[in-house]
């Protein structure tokens, strides 16, 4: 055995074996074959744990209404019930620990996601009041006239 | 050669133990712990979006972004809705200005001015990862780092993916992308931080409208199993035999 020809064999077969070597350490022991098979869950299992605790911001209005009832019930006798606070105010996150203070979109951008006029009578936009934005006192912010809380312009100077 | 009946009884005594000792391998499971056992869950995670609930305020957009830090003024997103116009000389256009992250405010479609006398129909479509059946993404992935889930979701392990893009280039639907800061493969999770904690996901939560909606599939008192069974639902690229789970109501032949 001491012919050229089998040199690179042990060599080869000393490859395999330290790859096999360092497998063992680089491999995370999870690593493996999960419930839907080969062919859909060859992963590591612990990194479905790793998304299971990513932050939650989207608190939904349930949370908002422990602290803010008054303006909960403010918008719940509105048209714009159906809109979320945090649409409008931002995630809440951790509220009121952090962020302290949640930044109020105002611009008139916010508005017209919703109220810019478009003309699909197939959508469900054109069931919503629409406006032209440029014709619409293109200067103004919506909010100096208009009450988001109660959009209805009853009672309005 | 003689066969006593001492060689007989111990000889049979040894077959009997032999054969006995794999038997005690089988137990009976109750039907949960066979269950268990075959790792089969309850769960199977579905969406359903009603396209003519839709009308492109792109909330559900603005909020995907901003739960999931996907980077807010990058042009890529997990979840986007795409407006469609058909003309009336059977022309369609359709666009998607930032996935639609600011809604749809302006009546040019791709920097054109289109006439409304000229739309024969025009509407939304809200789009996400379809965590099919069978994903064509997890299957090119040449590390395991994109899987799916007992319960139907299809995620990527950013701390094993290299990056290739193979998967992003295997997706029929368009929904992967590169994570401009992780420099991995990334894609709707059906927001799997939320859905396993019982609250519905960012997208369906924002929606005014009730045009998206999360269920559990193999719920049959589920809202969304109950709609997908009864109505006249569609998906979008039948024909590539992905089998998607998120299912359309008012989805027309134009979109793609």
């Amino acid at each position: 055995m001491k012919s050229h020809v089998f040199r690179p064999l042990w060599i080869i077969l000393g490859v395999v074996v330290l790859s096999l070597i360092a497998r063992q350490f680089i491999v995370p022991s999870d690593f493996g074959v999960g419930e839907r098979g080969f062919m859909y869950s060859f992963h590591r299992k612990s990194n479905e744990e790793e998304w299971k605790a990513f932050k939650v911001k989207y608190r939904s209005r349930e949370y908002c209404k422990e602290c803010h009832d008054d303006k909960y019930s403010s918008i719940m006798d509105s048209k714009h019930k159906i809109i979320q606070c945090e649409n409008c105010h931002g995630p809440a996150i951790d509220h009121p620990e952090d962020p302290e203070k949640l930044t109020i979109d105002t611009r008139r951008a916010l508005c017209l996601r919703c109220h810019s006029y478009l003309p699909y009578k197939q959508s469900y936009r054109s069931k919503i009041k629409g406006f032209i934005p440029e014709e619409h006192n293109p200067d103004m912010e919506c909010v100096m006239c208009h009450d988001p809380h109660e959009p209805d312009l009853e009672g309005w100077q | 050669m003689r066969f006593t009946r001492r060689e007989f009884l111990i000889t049979a005594v040894k077959g009997a133990i032999v054969t006995a000792l794999p038997m005690s391998a089988f137990k009976l499971l109750t039907p949960d712990e066979a269950m268990a056992a075959v790792k089969k869950t309850r769960v199977r995670w579905g969406f359903l979006v009603d396209t003519r609930k839709c009308v492109g305020c792109g909330f559900c957009v603005k909020a995907c972004k901003l739960e999931n830090e996907v980077p807010y003024d990058t042009p890529v997103t997990r979840t986007w809705v795409e407006r469609y116009v058909i003309l009336k000389d059977g022309k369609m256009l359709a666009d998607t200005p930032m996935g639609a992250r600011d809604g749809f405010t302006d009546q040019k479609v791709q920097e054109k001015v289109v006439n409304p006398k000229d739309i024969a129909k025009a509407f939304f479509v809200p789009k996400l990862c379809n965590h099919c059946e069978r994903p064509p993404c997890v299957q090119v992935c040449p590390v395991g780092a994109t899987y799916q889930t007992a319960d139907g979701a299809v995620l990527v392990d950013r701390s094993w993916c290299i990056g290739c893009g193979y998967c992003i280039m295997a997706c029929p639907y368009g929904a992967r992308f590169f994570h401009p800061v992780y420099r991995t493969a990334e894609k709707c999770t059906f927001c799997y931080h939320r859905i396993t904690k019982g609250l519905k996901t960012a997208c369906v939560q924002a929606c005014p409208f009730g045009a998206r909606q999360i269920g559990n599939l193999k719920d049959p008192n589920d809202p969304v199993t109950i709609t997908v069974l009864t109505k006249r639902v569609s998906v979008l690229k039948d024909e590539y035999g992905t089998k998607p789970q998120v299912y359309y109501l008012g989805l027309d032949e134009n979109v793609r």
